[in-house]
């Protein structure tokens, strides 16, 4: 039971992690209709620049913030170099060219900084309280929830009540129009790339202290289990990009912790596979024909 | 339809008179097919006499990479499925040869064809973790295939670990193969054995690659790409063909898999993981989508990139840490910057390149001799 406690928390830690990577991947495919593979590299990039700056002036939160700018201008540039002028006929397509990016950043990344792994510090503690004599959340775990609820709300309520979310929502929906009515629908397009890229480089900061460290290929299971909390939900749901996330967290950490830690991998793709041949549209997900 | 358009068949072109078949092209594709792999294969043999040991062992493994390639542009190319699973194919013909060698040596056997019984095995074994991966990937579509095949590349190295007593975790396992045959002469050099097994096997699977996509079965995989819906109506069973693709590139992946471990005598985990995928990927789409001879470039540039960027880091003068750094990682970013440049502004690839120019050349030559 005590174990069982333990492992339902920490699931909902990793999980609200993955629900704000998740999140990033659901912002670009509504807004692009392109699921952006190169979001765990990207993320990566940034991380990397935050221990530079944190090694550098000495200051944590320095570089957290310099973190979540460093992401918003890498998701703006690459939206600007790249994926605009990428022909999106296929959708195979912009997976390909994304593929491209991981290839390339991961490069760079290893030709800087080695491709040793790197501590990665945290802010709080990440010893846990301890409650009647149950392990509970550590304070480390705490600010990873703050985080993720302070960008969630953050995220809905740019959407929801500004004027300038309902010109991104406008532009995703139906761009031709919006362009008549005079929204700036490219504009839009990259706002949404970099929000998706700043929120992914927060996911990348908080889960990277609770992995073995900073690596160029640090981000590559975290994605994959992202990818599938975002499917768990359905690609085109917000909400369910949560949900989806909490519920991968929870799997992996019950097999992590009763099945060994090298079988989470084969879980999430059990997962993965389980979701899209059941309920290929998510657990959220409307009823849809595919187009003609 | 860029990346897939650069499949299209080649132009109707303009020399069958009245009375002619609508296909210009005179005799049996079988035969040409035939007659090309039978000089290629003669080339290759020269070839395999013609240079030093290393650069023949370098040939062969563009040969056991060209056998994945070439099924991978097929699926990717000429059936639309995008897979990064390739890399973890490829694993399973490698780890079968492995297993299927050791146990020949463990009981004592030895002889010439076990070779061929394991690479044999490799292949049947892939086709059925194709198959299975085949099933799932015919109801899928775009992202979603490639996040799921995406998910099976990272969980191989995970498996070999979990699963230690069989695969030996991160050290992976040593393949024995036999010398070559003492028919061959006391001093006949190893490495040109090792091109003479790999290049036969990727010419046979080349010329049935080959004869596969000028087939129905060809015309079938190309119509479900672009159509899914036209090619039912028209009488196409959809994921039945979609399965029959995957199934046979995972064929030729696993035999690529397993040459490379022939070729290296010894397979692990860390030589299969998710980077190999992107590679293949992305030397089929640079390369040319579609294009078995696209496939071609695409493996030789997998073997060239590497060797290239280990002269250039040489001719450099770095600290040992630096330069291996650099070593590591600027294929990966040459890799890296080609495909998004080629995926820009020439989707066609090298072959798609070639093709055009020779193209234009035969027009020049043939509006000066009118």
């Amino acid at each position: 039971m005590d174990r069982f406690v333990f492992l339902t928390l920490d699931g909902l830690s990793r999980g609200a992690v993955y629900a704000a990577f998740a999140l990033a991947l659901v912002l670009i495919w509504r807004a692009a209709r392109v699921v952006n593979f190169a979001q765990g590299a990207m993320a990566v990039a940034a991380a990397y620049v935050a221990y530079s700056v944190a090694s550098a002036t000495g200051s944590y939160w320095l570089g957290f913030v310099v973190a979540l700018v460093a992401g918003l201008a890498l998701g703006a540039l690459v939206d600007r170099a790249v994926m605009r002028y990428v022909d999106h006929a296929s959708p195979l397509n912009p997976v390909i060219v994304a593929l491209g990016l991981v290839l390339l950043i991961q490069a760079v990344l290893g030709m800087v900084y080695g491709s040793e792994f790197r501590p990665a510090e945290v802010p709080f503690s990440r010893g846990a309280f301890t409650v009647g004599g149950f392990a509970v959340l550590s304070p480390y775990d705490l600010f990873v929830f703050g985080a993720v609820a302070v960008v969630v709300c953050a995220l809905a309520w740019i959407f929801a009540r500004t004027a300038i979310g309902l010109r991104m929502r406008a532009a995703a929906f139906a761009p031709e129009v919006s362009r008549l009515l005079g929204v700036n629908v490219g504009g839009m397009l990259t706002l949404g790339w970099a929000l998706a890229s700043g929120v992914g480089a927060l996911a990348a900061m908080l889960v990277i202290p609770t992995e073995l460290g900073l690596h160029p290929h640090a981000m590559d299971l975290v994605f994959v289990s992202s990818f599938t909390a975002a499917v768990v939900g359905g690609l085109d749901s917000p909400p369910g990009a949560l949900v989806g996330g909490l519920v991968v967290g929870l799997v992996l950490s019950y097999v992590s912790g009763y099945a060994g830690s090298d079988l989470t991998p084969l879980a999430v793709l059990v997962l993965l596979l389980a979701v899209l041949l059941v309920r290929p549209g998510g657990l959220f997900a409307p009823v849809a024909a595919r187009r003609v | 339809m860029s990346a897939t358009s650069a499949a299209t068949p080649p132009q109707q072109r303009a020399t069958g008179g009245a009375g002619r078949p609508a296909d210009p092209r005179r005799g049996s594709t079988l035969l040409r097919h035939l007659a090309v792999a039978a000089v290629a294969g003669l080339l290759l043999l020269g070839l395999s006499y013609a240079v030093e040991p290393f650069r023949n062992f370098q040939i062969a493994t563009v040969a056991a990479y060209l056998c994945a390639t070439a099924g991978l542009t097929v699926l990717t190319g000429l059936n639309g499925q995008l897979s990064l699973g390739h890399g973890a194919l490829m694993a399973t013909g490698a780890y079968t040869v492995a297993l299927c060698q050791n146990a020949f040596y463990d009981r004592g056997a030895t002889g010439g064809l076990l070779l061929l019984v394991s690479l044999a095995a490799a292949v049947v074994v892939t086709v059925a973790v194709g198959a299975v991966v085949g099933v799932a990937a015919a109801r899928l579509r775009g992202p979603y295939l490639a996040g799921v095949t995406l998910a099976v590349a990272v969980v191989v190295p995970a498996l070999t670990v979990t699963f230690n007593g069989v695969f030996n975790g991160e050290q992976g396992l040593s393949v024995p193969v036999e010398p070559p045959p003492l028919a061959l002469g006391a001093y006949f050099p190893y490495e040109r054995w090792q091109l003479w097994i790999a290049g036969a096997a990727t010419l046979l699977t080349l010329l049935l690659l080959a004869n596969l996509v000028r087939s129905r079965y060809g015309r079938t995989f190309r119509a479900v790409r672009d159509d899914e819906v036209a090619a039912r109506l028209a009488g196409i069973h959809v994921a039945r063909t979609q399965v029959l693709a995957f199934v046979v590139s995972a064929a030729t992946a696993g035999l690529g898999g397993a040459l490379l471990a022939v070729l290296a005598q010894s397979v692990s985990p860390g030589a299969f993981g998710l980077t190999l995928s992107l590679f293949l990927l992305m030397a089929v789409v640079i390369g040319g989508l579609g294009r078995l001879a696209g496939a071609v470039w695409g493996a030789v540039l997998l073997v060239a990139l590497p060797d290239l960027s280990h002269s250039v880091t040489d001719q450099l003068t770095l600290s040992a840490a630096a330069a291996q750094r650099l070593e590591g990682n600027l294929p990966l970013a040459i890799f890296g910057i080609t495909l998004v440049v080629v995926m820009l502004v020439a989707p066609g690839g090298v072959q798609g390149l070639l093709s055009r120019l020779g193209r234009a050349l035969l027009a020049r030559w043939r509006a000066r001799r009118s």
